[in-house]
């Protein structure tokens, strides 16, 4: 396998959008003033586009098993290679902590949430003591480390194709 | 013998008397909680937004002999905060309100009691809340003692105050209908 498939592409590119979008949103929507005309909305699209994060999220992880990954191009050295598995990995788990925190944050008090006031995803049985705050708390330091791994993801992409001018960025366009 | 017996009468008449004469000490009833520590804000100017706080303790001394002599004494875990929404009470022990991470309490000691009869009083006392301590009245009245059938004795009251959130140094712009909130107490002791 050479390459990634298509879809892998799209849907990389898409959460990539989706992840910085909400990122910028869920900094942003905490400093609005209570009389802002965003201060009800922009918690509302938070939590919508973050449930659909953990739909994409799931295909992603259908296609990756489905079409797997390229091998590491021969001129990636050892530590490179090494390092952006690590990355991966802790962007992958990183994203599935910051959407189910996010979930739970939006469901303490046996709430369910309105996504785009179409539907409503109920809250589980699953509830403890001080839940939103437990999971707010989470849901924000697993969001800057994100940030920092993704920093780093891209440093890489860039190095590839800025120093080493390679084809490891040009796989995913 | 007659040294004895006068003694006797005489520790008797003593502690009778400091039973009668002396201030009551009550331990509010938080274990079965008839208790409340209540407050309501307008919202928008529109409607009021009640809440409370679920996790507290104190104690009262009461004189029925001078009800002047009474005291307070109320420790409030803010943390507990409850208005019904999860992120709203998320967002209220923040730091743009109760800040509980850094004042995890919230206390109520009394400094004088000025008694206005027919069993109403000013309870002037320190409130510390967000770690800044002000003066408040809280304007309360006596609704009743008496036995209850579990072989204690029991005092209730309840009592209202307005403080400006401001003065306690919570600034969040809630709008000009939302700068005051009025805390609804309701106690019920039982003596010790």
């Amino acid at each position: 396998m050479n390459g990634y498939h298509i879809s892998q592409k799209m849907m990389h590119w898409l959460s990539a959008l989706f992840i910085l979008s909400l990122f910028a949103l869920g900094v942003w929507m905490r400093t609005l003033d209570y009389y802002s005309g965003w201060y009800q909305t922009a918690p509302e699209l938070h939590k919508s586009f973050g449930i659909m994060l953990i739909g994409i999220m799931i295909l992603r992880s259908y296609l990756r098993l489905k079409f797997h990954t390229p091998k590491p191009l021969n001129t990636h050295q050892a530590w490179e290679v090494k390092t952006a598995h690590v990355t991966h990995i802790a962007m992958y788990a990183l994203i599935a902590i910051i959407l189910v925190s996010g979930y739970l944050i939006g469901t303490a008090d046996n709430r369910g949430i309105a996504v785009f006031d179409v539907f409503d995803v109920p809250p589980l049985f699953i509830a403890f003591e001080n839940q939103e705050d437990v999971a707010g708390f989470i849901h924000e330091w697993a969001a800057y480390c994100l940030m920092g791994f993704i920093a780093l993801h891209i440093a890489g992409a860039l190095k590839h194709h800025l120093i080493d001018k390679d084809k490891t960025l040009k796989r995913m366009l | 013998m007659k040294n004895i017996i006068k003694i006797i009468g005489a520790s008797l008449a003593l502690s009778l008397s400091s039973a009668l004469f002396a201030a009551e000490t009550y331990q509010i009833d938080t274990k079965g909680m008839h208790a409340s520590i209540e407050f309501k804000i307008k919202h928008l100017g529109y409607s009021w937004l009640k809440g409370r706080f679920n996790d507290f303790s104190g104690t009262l001394t009461y004189d029925e002999k001078s009800p002047s002599a009474s005291s307070v004494e109320v420790t409030i875990n803010t943390k507990s905060v409850d208005s019904n929404h999860a992120e709203r009470d998320k967002h209220l022990r923040d730091k743009d309100f109760l800040n509980v991470s850094k004042h995890a309490t919230a206390t109520f000691k009394s400094t004088k009691v000025i008694s206005k009869g027919k069993g109403k009083a000013d309870i002037i006392g320190t409130l510390t809340l967000n770690g800044v301590s002000k003066p408040v009245t809280i304007d309360a009245t006596e609704i009743g003692a008496g036995s209850d059938p579990w072989g204690g004795y029991r005092r209730g009251f309840e009592g209202t105050t307005e403080i400006a959130l401001k003065d306690f140094n919570i600034n969040f712009n809630l709008g000009p209908a939302s700068e005051k909130v009025l805390l609804e107490l309701n106690i019920e002791g039982i003596r010790k």
